[in-house]
């Protein structure tokens, strides 16, 4: 039985489109980006590498919506290198930065990417690094330099080379299939994880990029499940009477944080992942749910209707009183956390409307980002600059993600598909 | 497929039809283990023919679906006889199983809107079991807006999303 769930899993993997791509579009970039140049890189070596890395960068930084690219027909200078660049000629062309670089070829299939990042105010070099890639990862390679270069200008960590994982759903020979995905950030590189008639939600990264829990509603009622990314080995966790739902990752990927409702109504429990017990943390007659931890693993925002709507609360990961955290709007939920801690997002329902909304925990202040009317399902980039959420547009699930200030907009669309519950990768390097 | 599903059919409009210890309304048949369709002249004159209750729109029994208002799991009072039809049947047929599934409209979080509907579906298991249901006879599911009937992002299409779907397993 095993050895046909196994050679049906590599059938699936095999015969389904590999290139159901992300079509990533900026709808909005901040008013002040900021110029930017990035030269082709010398490619040395036989034949052509199996991607342009320098196209690979400029499309991440164009994507930051923070820098603004120049198109090569205007670069004052052609084929420039580190020894022919002359910084004058870009800072009369209004270009505050200058990428130049080289994709050699050590051996056949094994590459060094080069870059150098020069500031054409000064003849300084703000950043170099040489990047080892085979042809594999010579697109990680890219968003690698990609945030290297984000970080010696803005000064916080870059999140290109990341990853997204969601949930797509359709008709595939008249019948509804549901399709956990994950792909790189760009929208490339989509890879089927499982792919079900019953639906699938909540999908969660664990903390090391290596495994993915999610919800099932295989067996007919809902199953917290966990599976590695690369091995497609799945571990049942929770297929509890009720619900079993809202799976989050502790930091220290040991433990998960669920809801079941196999006591009475919807709780949130820490399931340890080694010995599988289960742990209490509210006793509400309410509903409690989407529980998601804080970076430092001492406590947890979750949703609770405990007043009556659903608004956010913290508690112990030891369990405990909660304290309600969001004081505006009459609906708030499904929070995720910035990596620092600093920031809640969340799905934020006033009069009707469904928008994403973050809270800055410091200032106790909370704005609204978006202006969609069924958005949901915030996820923050690793380093706290992006929000990826779902919305309609069109009438079709799409996804869609806005910077931290609400300055800096994209959607993502799925040919032919409906997609949903992104969750954002951390840091894969 | 097709002929075990008629063998089906035809299996329960037997099985419907007699047998079963009824206290409730005649169904107009005596005739145990002679099914429910007599032969013209075989008999007195024609008798009438029952329906499979679970099918007859003149019975509570063939509602199954109970509707809801928006962030509510209260069962409006004109569903009312419909829940206690179903209740009375699973007490007099304690062999008999549903399961309850509760569904929310697409508005608001995920994991939330699964919360919700169970609350829909436990309301109807409530009150059932209120009515003499036993509690092994129901098992509630909530797939939230995961599975909705209807795909419009309008109160039309919601109205019809926010429900419980009442599914026999067992008769």
């Amino acid at each position: 039985m095993r050895l046909i769930k196994v050679s049906i899993f590599i059938l699936l993997l095999t015969s389904l489109p590999l290139h159901a791509a992300l079509e990533i579009k900026i709808t909005q970039g901040i008013g002040n980006a900021m110029p930017i140049a990035i030269a082709p890189f010398v490619v040395s070596g036989s034949g052509k590498p199996p991607q342009v890395v320098d196209e690979i960068i400029k499309a991440d930084l164009k994507r930051s919506g923070r820098f603004k690219p120049m198109e090569s027909s205007e670069f004052p200078q052609q084929d420039v290198t580190a020894e022919s660049m002359r910084l004058r000629l870009w800072r009369e062309k209004g270009i505050d930065y200058l990428v130049v670089g080289s994709v050699r070829e050590e051996a056949p299939g094994f590459y060094k990417v080069k870059f150098q990042l020069f500031d054409s105010g000064g003849v300084k070099q703000l950043a170099g690094y040489t990047i080892p890639a085979d042809k594999a990862s010579l697109r990680m390679a890219a968003h690698q330099a990609s945030d290297l270069i984000y970080e010696a200008i803005l000064g916080i960590r870059g999140a290109f080379n990341t990853r997204v994982a969601y949930i797509t759903s359709g008709q595939r020979g008249g019948k509804k299939r549901y399709v956990m995905q994950i792909a790189d950030s760009d929208g490339y590189n989509s890879r089927t994880i499982l792919n079900s008639p019953k639906p699938l939600m909540s999908p969660a990264w664990s903390p090391d990029n290596k495994k993915i829990a999610f919800v099932s509603f295989e067996g007919n009622r809902s199953g917290v499940y966990v599976q590695d990314v690369l091995t497609g080995q799945r571990v049942k966790v929770s297929a509890r009477k009720g619900i079993n739902g809202a799976p989050s990752w502790s930091p220290d990927g040991s433990r998960l944080a669920v809801t079941l409702s196999n006591n009475g109504n919807p709780d949130i429990y820490v399931i340890d992942l080694g010995s599988k017990k289960a742990s209490r943390l509210t006793r509400d007659s309410a509903i409690d749910t989407e529980p998601v931890w804080m970076p430092d693993g001492q406590s947890l925002i979750f949703t609770s209707d405990r007043s009556g709507k659903p608004q956010l609360y913290k508690v112990s990961a030891s369990g405990g009183s909660a304290q309600r955290v969001t004081y505006e709007g009459d609906y708030n939920s499904a929070p995720t956390v910035s990596a620092d801690g600093k920031k809640v997002a969340m799905v934020s329902g006033e009069r009707g409307k469904f928008r994403i909304a973050v809270l800055d925990m410091t200032s106790g202040e909370t704005r609204v980002l978006t202006d969609g009317r069924l958005d949901e399902s915030p996820s923050f980039a690793p380093n706290g600059s992006m929000i990826i959420y779902a919305t309609k547009e069109g009438g079709r699930s799409v996804l869609a993600a806005v910077s931290e200030d609400g300055s800096v907009r994209q959607t993502l669309t799925l040919k032919g598909g409906e997609v949903q519950e992104p969750d954002w990768s951390g840091f894969l390097n | 497929m097709l002929r075990i599903m008629s063998v089906l059919i035809v299996s329960l409009f037997i099985l419907t039809a007699c047998g079963k210890k009824k206290t409730g309304p005649d169904d107009g048949t005596q005739q145990p283990g002679a099914g429910s369709v007599t032969t013209p002249g075989a008999d007195r004159g024609p008798a009438a023919v029952s329906m499979d209750p679970f099918e007859d729109p003149a019975n509570p029994l063939s509602k199954r679906i109970i509707y809801f208002d928006y962030d509510s799991s209260q069962v409006h009072s004109e569903d009312i006889p419909t829940v206690n039809a179903h209740a009375k049947y699973l007490s007099e047929n304690t062999g008999a199983k549903v399961r309850l599934e509760g569904h929310a409209d697409e508005r608001g979080s995920r994991e939330y809107n699964v919360a919700l509907s169970e609350r829909r579906a436990l309301s109807v298991q409530r009150l059932m079991s209120f009515q003499g249901m036993r509690a092994n006879q129901a098992e509630a599911v909530s797939y939230g807006e995961e599975r909705p009937v209807e795909f419009g992002h309008n109160e039309a299409a919601w109205s019809q999303n926010r429900r419980v779907e009442i599914i026999y397993e067992s008769k």
